[in-house]
């Protein structure tokens, strides 16, 4: 048992990597090859798997995660200014503090849980993100955000190399190699394959299984011998370590932190994202960041323009009918499909689409297995 | 002296005011190592607060409660866990959406790993010792060959067996367990009597709160009746049997509890 375990812990690493980094190939069909999205997959997939380890294990929602996205964010920005445009020590920056950040927030929030814990998430959000306009703007920049410039002075670099004054912006960059276009979706995607792994191996451990019966009974947990706290508050960390890591990697993809990225809705995101794709599985959270950001790519580009060729089919009247009839779920009016859609999943299929998956295959095994009966009569 | 180390628990001149109801008066319990303890009383007795006071979740106006001579009023829930007073509660508490394997697991390794240990690189399959110790306590409770179902699919009956085995994996210096048969129906009954008569051969010391005499009949070493926050006698089941002030309280009359 033990080797197959492994074995299969090696296998899914395997395909899971495969997947990922084959992504070009297999979205280009699908129309979403470009190194845009691809980013955004794999960095919203980092923030929703981190996301998934306090939530999905422990049951405890958090309406303030978009903190620690924009704590990295902010960091590696500020990284990038003072130190280096390599995009490592960003990364590294951005996530530990961002961890620490969680840590603090997580100490005071995790004194209750529930409603109460959520709520008190969504205050230090928008704690967070109104000091960020006013308060904090040395550091962030306000409403402008906070970018680089080229006379930043960026210690590290000059130090190594002559960096011409006045040459434009530099780029973001991993040792010489730029990462902007696929450089940088490969970057990213590497780093959602170890950010993967560290998730599985939570999943698969005696903590993984401690948090899901915190999930399960605290009350039971506690009189089991167990100190509940500091395991939530580990998982609470663990989590906002995951969403620095995202944030960071948002700024090395483009360079510019905006408060925006605090708000609450940011927070709202990952929770959709974990919800619609299956909360507590492992591979949930990713089916939820690929579905939403692929539709939203797709549906925010369309405009009246787009609406009129699709139903260009139609009689001039029909046609004008189905245009103001779909338009106000396409382009700007985008969220009300992805409302509706959240809707009609947490009523069907509360479990998410993973739990969609499993009602297929189940009914496909049933199928099979009258089939097999009926051979077996005849 | 001897007395002192033969002693697991002991509750002495112990207090209880809620406002102005004297929930408990003058309690002084001694409970012996290695036997089972039963304490039964009316409703209203003070039995559940007696059993807050026991695990040192509430505490006493006055008196102290020792376990294994160290004082555990005020202690955290997990604490006195670690320390080795593990209860079984009225309703079953269990990891209901977790497998039975799973739910035996978590107690065992809050044994060994104590109330915090963070270690993610170890893979649970890998806990070879702590499953085979799981594993067996199933198999004690013949449970075994419904291990990777959901806890929460079970019989009322079985949860509480799944309970108690839960507790005894951690193997407690005293087993506090509050009316282990409650709602449980008469094959159910019988059937948590022979476990529990099983453990008590292995020795563990338990204070037993229930409502079945039956149940205290068959299992107790030494009884204590608490009647109005008193506890107004103690001694073998036979002797509460015959005691006419326990008959006058709670038994009342005494012949169809035979």
């Amino acid at each position: 048992m033990q080797i197959e375990k492994k074995r299969s812990n090696l296998f899914i690493m395997a395909m899971f990597s495969i997947v990922v980094l084959s992504m070009p190939i297999w979205l280009d069909p699908l129309g979403a090859n470009y190194p845009d999205l691809l980013q955004k997959f794999a960095i919203f997939g980092i923030f929703a798997i981190g996301y998934n380890i306090l939530f999905g294990l422990t049951g405890y929602l958090s309406f303030g995660h978009a903190i620690f996205l924009g704590v990295g964010s902010y960091t590696a920005v500020w990284s990038f200014k003072l130190l280096s445009m390599n995009a490592i020590p960003a990364i590294i920056f951005g996530t530990v503090l961002a961890g620490i950040i969680a840590a603090l927030v997580g100490y005071v929030s995790l004194r209750r849980s529930g409603i109460y814990f959520s709520i008190l998430t969504l205050a230090f959000a928008q704690m967070f993100y109104n000091l960020a306009y006013s308060v904090l703007t040395p550091l962030t920049n306000g409403e402008t955000g906070l970018t680089i410039s080229s006379d930043d002075p960026r210690v590290l670099d000059r130090l190594f190399s002559d960096v011409a004054a006045g040459g434009g912006l530099p780029s973001t960059e991993v040792f010489g190699i730029s990462m902007s276009g696929y450089s940088g979706f490969y970057f990213t995607a590497v780093i959602l394959i170890l950010a993967f792994f560290i998730s599985l191996k939570i999943f698969n451990s005696p903590f993984g299984l401690k948090l899901k019966a915190i999930k399960s009974n605290q009350h039971r947990m506690k009189y089991t011998g167990y100190n509940t706290r500091p395991y939530l508050i580990t998982a609470f960390v663990i989590s906002g370590m995951f969403a620095g890591l995202a944030g960071s990697l948002m700024a090395v993809t483009d360079p510019l932190a905006g408060a925006e990225r605090m708000q609450w809705t940011a927070s709202g995101e990952v929770v959709l994202m974990t919800i619609l794709g299956g909360v507590g599985t492992l591979y949930g959270p990713l089916f939820g960041v690929a579905i939403i950001k692929y539709l939203e790519n797709i549906f925010s580009a369309v405009n009246e323009a787009v609406l009129q060729s699709f139903f260009a089919f139609m009689p001039q009247w029909l046609n004008d009918t189905m245009v103001v009839i779909v338009s106000p779920f396409v382009g700007e009016g985008w969220h009300l499909t992805l409302g509706l859609m959240f809707i009609v999943i947490v009523i069907f299929l509360p479990g998410g689409v993973t739990e969609g998956f499993q009602k297929l295959k189940e009914k496909f095994k049933k199928n099979d297995d009258q089939q097999k009966l009926k051979q077996g009569d005849e | 002296m001897n007395k002192m180390t033969d002693s697991v628990l002991k509750i002495s001149n112990v207090n209880k005011n809620f406002g102005g109801l004297k929930a408990l008066t003058d309690i002084n319990l001694n409970i012996e190592k290695g036997k089972v303890h039963a304490i039964i009383g009316p409703n209203g007795a003070g039995k559940s607060t007696l059993l807050n006071v026991c695990i040192g979740l509430l505490a006493p106006d006055t008196g102290e409660v020792l376990f294994d001579n160290q004082n555990i009023v005020g202690k955290q829930a997990h604490e006195i866990n670690q320390m080795g007073l593990v209860r079984v509660f009225q309703t079953p508490e269990i990891f209901t959406d977790l497998s039975l394997l799973e739910n035996v697991m978590i107690p065992a390794l809050a044994k060994r790993d104590g109330a915090f240990k963070f270690k993610i690189f170890q893979d649970l399959a890998d806990e070879k010792d702590i499953m085979q110790e799981a594993n067996d306590v199933l198999a004690s409770i013949g449970m075994q060959d419904k291990m990777d179902s959901m806890a929460g699919s079970m019989s009322r009956g079985d949860k509480r067996r799944l309970e108690l085995a839960m507790c005894l994996i951690q193997h407690p210096k005293l087993l506090l367990l509050d009316e282990p048969t409650a709602g449980m129906a008469r094959h159910d009954t019988n059937q948590t009597i022979e476990l529990l008569k099983k453990i008590k051969e292995g020795g563990m010391t338990k204070i037993i709160i229930e409502h079945d005499m039956h149940v205290v009949f068959s299992v107790a070493d030494t009884i204590s009746v608490l009647a109005r926050g008193q506890i107004i006698a103690t001694g073998t089941p036979e002797e509460i049997k015959n005691s006419a002030l326990v008959k006058e309280a709670y038994l009342g009359g005494g012949d169809d509890n035979e």
